[in-house]
């Protein structure tokens, strides 16, 4: 049964429950509602709950349980022969996968009965040719042993599907009769339901650890397995970056990281002067009408989608300098550069440095200006003298933060940067950065057991530990100054 | 220095000197600050200048795209080329490829400009047929499948003119670059001219730059934004049906109900961190758990909803706890002191006069998911599909694209015509954030309330 | 009431140092201060009383046109220093506060050392030509906000470091570091306990011999130990002005006795 039904089946037995408990609970007191220890309708909810709740919970551990367990048992149906030279164990894997959806497919649209799908052999039928015929199209011949494994499969697979399926529709039924026959007027129905609610709540939080989790393991993984097929000391410390699929790559982290270093303090040196000095005048300065009008205009430039940027510097920025800087000056003919992706990735983040030191600067207190204006000081010496010094540590977090930002910008250096992997100081050249290399190595067709590509994981590594070490130093740095106003 | 008086605002010189005329140190003083607010009024000037640069490079590139050339005239559809057997069969007619198409489109051109007197005499027949789009052929031959009956017939059809005729009518192609381009020929120009002047040819609003699908590198003209829309839709539809209930969930966790201890302070680093991972990371975990892991469909919205669910959530959780945070203590007490359960209190009271706040929250998270590109890369996106992915719930896993990677693929082809496409298509994305914010800013204003 | 210990003091210069004419404050359309009229005495102290909200420290903040930086904020009629109108065009506020000192009603010395917090008015304002001077500046400042014996081990120590009292002593440092000829304060001991509150008010009386000193107070008792003079406000009037002791003992208006028996406030 498909898992669209089992919802659906699941939920009307759901409500079911809530009709049911509610009239079961009315009925103990003859209709009476004021006498029941909660309203009618929780008892309802506590059915409705009761019912729904953990055939949900074991459906969604079931699904995600059930295709590691089939593909570990499949995986050792394969006789190790089976495996040619230039293949491996989870290259052929996928070919079972495929074959074996190709067989549902054909199944469901009636080309083949589920008996034939069943006892289909290879030296007796062409399931490539067949499969073809239904559109399913298989990279090669079926090999007895991949056709084997398939079936059993799609055996494995039904079988366990259909379990799941008894399995959980009697637990909804399970739950349904439990919440009924406890039922009673005195029976504490809105406790029930409440604290189910808050367990329900507090697993909606744990989301977020679960993402992180999410994110150090598949790094974790993939880059303990790149470190196994590529030496560590290269990577972190070869100049060169030179991947070759035919095997030989030199992958050294250090251009990459140049690159990416390089147009970040480009990008602060254009972000943190504008905005600081933005976000000084519309805060000390302007007039509520400037700052109604030119507010706004800033924070769009936040709201707008890096891609937008990236095709920015690709069509504007990069052109107008190449043809008005770097080739007049002599250095370079190339329109993606450190500068063009620097510059452009400089104006995305004013908004970003303005706002947050905004924040700052209002959170020096009111009385620390008067002070200074008191003794006669001018606005700009007490904005220079007073407030920037008190707002100092929450400016650095605020740069800080703007700097991981950089650091993990990718569509504007995808787009502004180039491709050029090299340690070079002229800001005219084209080089790259981390974060291309990750989309380079991780788009188009990925083959994952080879360096060059998980490469990637290692490299995304990197970026994680970079931009959550100056996060966290960052947002540590402003909630200290945080506290010190409050 | 030894002549105090002569250094006015010192000590000495201050005492007793008037202030209804500035001293010299004043003087310099207040230039000081004159020149710092101007520091001050030039940034802000940078930044609404670099906002209005952007805007006017994206329209400027990319309005064009909205309007297409299109050629109009008879095309006669040979019984013996189209329909061989002659049983209007179109299992039998498909067998007849697109080159089979090719000659009628070209002799239908011929005609047309030889009635209205246009000599192409010295122009190649090659060159000819291309000022029509390569597409052409292949929109017939589809159209002719789908109404056999009309074979034999001498219909009038309208075609794309090819992308260099059409960038020739927007400005992107004169006669001086096409002597350089190899794809293009002053004569095909020539004769462009001579068809406007005819009535066979005109550029017009092309609704199927925002309804079309995508198509090759070579035919700029046709290619459009249909798929990706549909695929940024469906991904938006996962986005929001899964982040509003986690989200709102975890926010009254966190807010109402949550103890002060260690698992609770552990929640909130990690939901403030998260916020700050670069996009790209989450296309890592996407590809990781999404693919490689659980064996989801690459380049299905499913999977792309998931990657964005994941990367909103911390923005959404951050909005809703903030507008919950704005409803005073007052409001739950006042519940609590009537009898209401503490999670009475939360649903019936609390929960609904953040609800405005939490739908802009929300509407905003929504839409940088919209325009959020990396992690889209990274989980096959990227692939190019031309197929309108099927209706809900079957499309989720359907191969589809989305806008803001239509944008980047477009930028990775070398056709020219393709930069306008892109620029377009940003048109398109920033209507819809447009729309989006604009509705937040509605709900704001419509429902905000001042405690 | 029966601490109030009002004695004869003379007052030692009858010279006015500000004199205001007519002044009416306005914030958008609010009314705060209305034609208010009085002549504040050199080497004096001036105390000015009242019930909150009645515009004292609204009128106290427009001799030094502290009132500049609050948006919305009108100031009509005269208000003259050393018979020079501070409101006229052509004078910077910036020289005027460095002639108008201010203390305010919480502590709030900068973020920097107790020798930065003192030097400040004297950096900006060029009064010293060297470290020596500056030096000599701050020692002085400091001597006379009586508080040098307790920081000159530790002037490099933050000035948020110090105690309340201490704090408000070395805002009046810093305020006297400028060499004002006016001293504003804005309730300078309601933040303090009382034996702070005792240090400062006996500060103000050694700062008379040198400043014209305005205090705003919310006490009663204060205004009577400290202050020769007393104006008393009431919704935005000046009810009354006189002899501190005259104010005390004889009011003339019904208004001003009832405040200070205690029956408005």
């Amino acid at each position: 049964m498909p898992v669209l039904w089992i919802v659906l089946v699941v939920l009307a037995i759901g409500l079911a429950g809530y009709v049911l408990g509610r009239q079961r609970a009315l009925a103990g007191v003859g209709g009476n509602a004021s006498q029941l220890h909660s309203l009618p309708a929780y008892y309802g909810y506590n059915s409705l709950m009761f019912a729904v709740v953990p055939a949900f919970l074991v459906m969604l551990i079931w699904l995600l349980v059930q295709p590691i367990y089939v593909e570990s048992r499949i995986s050792t149906l394969i006789p190790d022969s089976a495996i040619s030279e230039s293949s491996t164990r989870s290259l052929v894997m996928s070919d079972v996968r495929r074959v074996a959806e190709g067989l549902d497919a054909a199944v469901a649209s009636g080309a083949m009965s589920g008996d034939f799908a069943r006892d289909l052999r290879t030296d007796l039928t062409d399931v490539r040719a067949r499969l073809g015929e239904i559109g399913i199209a298989l990279g090669s011949d079926v090999s007895p042993a991949v056709l084997l494994a398939a079936q059993s499969y799609r055996a494995t697979s039904g079988t366990l599907s259909m379990a799941m399926t008894l399995v959980v529709i009697g637990l909804a039924l399970a739950g349904l009769a439990t919440a009924y026959v406890r039922t009673t007027p005195e029976y504490r129905a809105r406790n029930t339901v409440e604290a189910m609610l808050l367990a329900l709540l507090m697993l909606a939080s744990t989301i977020a650890i679960l993402t992180t989790v999410g994110i150090v393991f598949s790094l974790i993984f993939e880059t303990i397995h790149f470190f196994e097929k590529y030496p560590w000391q290269s990577f972190f410390f070869s100049l060169t970056w030179r991947p070759s699929f035919e095997g030989g790559s030199d992958l050294g982290l250090l251009p990459l990281l140049w690159g990416t270093l390089y147009i970040s303090v480009i990008a602060l040196l254009v972000s943190v002067p504008i905005g600081l000095f933005a976000a000084i005048y519309l805060s000390e300065y302007a007039g509520p009408k400037v700052r109604a009008a030119a507010k706004p205009m800033i924070e769009i430039l936040a709201g707008i989608p890096t891609i937008v940027y990236g095709l920015f510097a690709l069509i504007t920025v990069g052109p107008l300098l190449r043809d008005y800087f770097a080739e007049p000056l002599g250095l370079g003919t190339s329109s993606s550069s450190v500068m063009t992706a620097g510059i452009v990735m400089g104006i995305m983040l004013i908004p970003f440095v303005s706002s947050l030191s905004d924040d700052i600067i209002n959170a020096v207190p009111q009385a620390m200006r008067d002070g200074s204006l008191g003794l006669g000081a001018t606005q700009s010496e007490t904005i220079r003298q007073v407030i920037i010094p008190a707002a100092l540590p929450g400016i650095v977090g605020a740069i800080l933060l703007a700097a991981s930002r950089a650091i993990g910008e990718t569509m504007i250096v995808v787009l502004g940067a180039g491709a050029a992997a090299k340690i070079d100081l002229n800001p005219f050249e084209a080089m790259t950065t981390v974060t291309v290399k990750i989309v380079g190595q991780l788009t188009g067709d990925t083959d994952f057991s080879s360096p060059e590509s998980l490469v990637a994981f290692a490299l995304g590594m990197t970026l994680f530990v970079i931009t959550l070490g100056l996060n966290v130093f960052a947002l540590y740095i402003v909630r200290k100054y945080r506290e010190q106003y409050e | 220095m030894t002549d105090l008086s002569a250094v006015p605002g010192t000590a000495g010189g201050a005492k007793k000197s008037s202030i209804l005329e500035a001293d010299a140190r004043t003087r310099r003083r207040n230039a000081a600050e004159a020149r710092f607010k101007v520091y001050g009024m030039l940034a802000v000037a940078t930044g609404v200048l670099a906002l209005i640069l952007l805007l006017i490079s994206i329209l400027s590139n990319g309005l064009s795209s909205f309007r297409q050339t299109f050629v109009t005239f008879d095309v006669p559809l040979s019984a013996e080329t189209l329909d061989p057997n002659g049983n209007r069969n179109p299992d039998e007619m498909s067998k007849v490829s697109t080159f089979g198409y090719s000659p009628l489109i070209l002799n239908g051109l011929k005609e047309a400009l030889s009635a209205r007197g246009i000599s192409v005499d010295e122009v190649p027949d090659a060159d000819l047929a291309n000022i029509i789009s390569r597409a052409a052929a292949a929109d017939l031959r589809d159209f002719v499948l789908a109404n056999p009956q009309v074979v034999g017939e001498t219909l009038s059809f309208e075609f794309l003119a090819n992308g260099r005729i059409d960038g020739f009518f927007k400005g992107r192609v004169t006669y001086e670059s096409a002597e350089r381009d190899s794809n293009v020929t002053p004569d095909q120009l020539r004769v462009a001219e001579a068809m406007v002047a005819a009535d066979l040819m005109e550029t017009r609003f092309n609704w199927g730059f925002i309804t079309g699908p995508d198509a090759s590198g070579q035919r700029p003209e046709s290619a459009g934004l249909g798929v990706a829309i549909l695929g940024s839709f469906y991904m938006m539809l996962v986005v929001l049906v899964l982040t509003l209930p986690i989200g709102v969930a975890a926010s009254i966790y966190l807010e109402e109900f949550a103890p002060k201890n260690r698992f609770t302070d552990l929640i909130e680093v990690n939901i403030s961190n998260l916020a700050a991972v670069p996009s790209i990371v989450f296309g890592i975990l996407g590809l990781a758990v999404f693919i490689n892991f659980a064996g989801l469909p690459q380049s299905a919205p499913i999977v792309g909803g998931l990657v964005l669910t994941l990367m909103t959530l911390p923005t959404i959780i951050i909005a809703t706890r903030a507008s919950l945070k704005s409803v005073p203590p007052s409001i739950r007490q006042a519940a609590l002191g009537v009898g209401a359960s503490k999670m009475q209190s939360v649903f019936h009271h609390v929960l609904p006069l953040a609800a405005p706040g939490i739908l802009t929250g929300t509407i905003i998270g929504l839409a940088q998911a919209l325009g959020e590109t990396a992690p889209l890369l990274l989980i096959g996106m990227v692939a190019f599909v031309r197929e309108y992915p099927e209706g809900l719930p079957q499309g989720l896993f359907d191969p589809a694209s989305a806008l803001p990677v239509q944008v980047y693929q477009w930028t990775q082809r070398s056709d020219p015509a393709f930069v306008e496409r892109a620029s377009g298509a940003i048109i398109v994305l920033l209507v819809f954030l447009v729309l989006m914010n604009a509705v937040a800013v509605l709900l704001r204003r419509r429902f905000e309330r001042r405690w | 009431m029966n601490d109030m210990r009002l004695t004869e003091r003379n007052v030692t210069s009858s010279e006015i140092k500000i004199s205001a004419r007519q002044v009416d404050v306005f914030y958008g359309d609010t009314h705060a201060i209305k034609k208010v009229d009085v002549a504040i005495p050199d080497k004096t102290v001036t105390a000015f009383i009242g019930p909150s909200g009645c515009g004292k420290s609204t009128f106290l903040r427009c001799l030094n046109r502290m009132n500049d930086t609050i948006d919305g904020c009108r100031v009509t009629g005269d208000i003259l220093l050393d018979g020079e109108d501070i409101y006229d065009k052509r004078v910077d506020p910036v020289q005027l506060r460095a002639k108008v000192g201010m203390v305010f009603q919480k502590p709030n010395p900068f973020p920097k050392s107790i020798y930065d917090n003192v030097a400040y008015g004297p950096r900006i304002h060029g009064l010293a030509r060297g470290k020596q001077e500056l030096d000599e500046i701050v020692e002085k400042s400091l001597r006379r906000a009586a508080i040098w014996d307790e920081v000159k081990d530790r002037l490099q120590a933050p000035g948020t470091g110090l105690s309340g009292g201490q704090q408000q002593r070395l805002c009046i440092a810093r305020a006297v570091a400028t060499s004002p000829e006016v001293l504003l304060m804005d309730e300078p001991c309601s933040a303090l306990d009382p034996i702070a509150t005792a240090q400062v008010e006996e500060l103000i009386d050694e700062l008379r011999e040198r400043f014209s000193v305005v205090i705003v107070t919310h006490s009663m008792q204060q205004a009577a130990r400290v202050s020769q003079k007393t104006a008393f406000f009431h919704l935005g009037e000046l009810v009354e002005f006189g002899d501190t002791g005259q104010i005390f003992t004889t009011p003339k208006d019904p208004r001003t006795e009832s405040y200070i028996t205690g029956r408005i406030g």
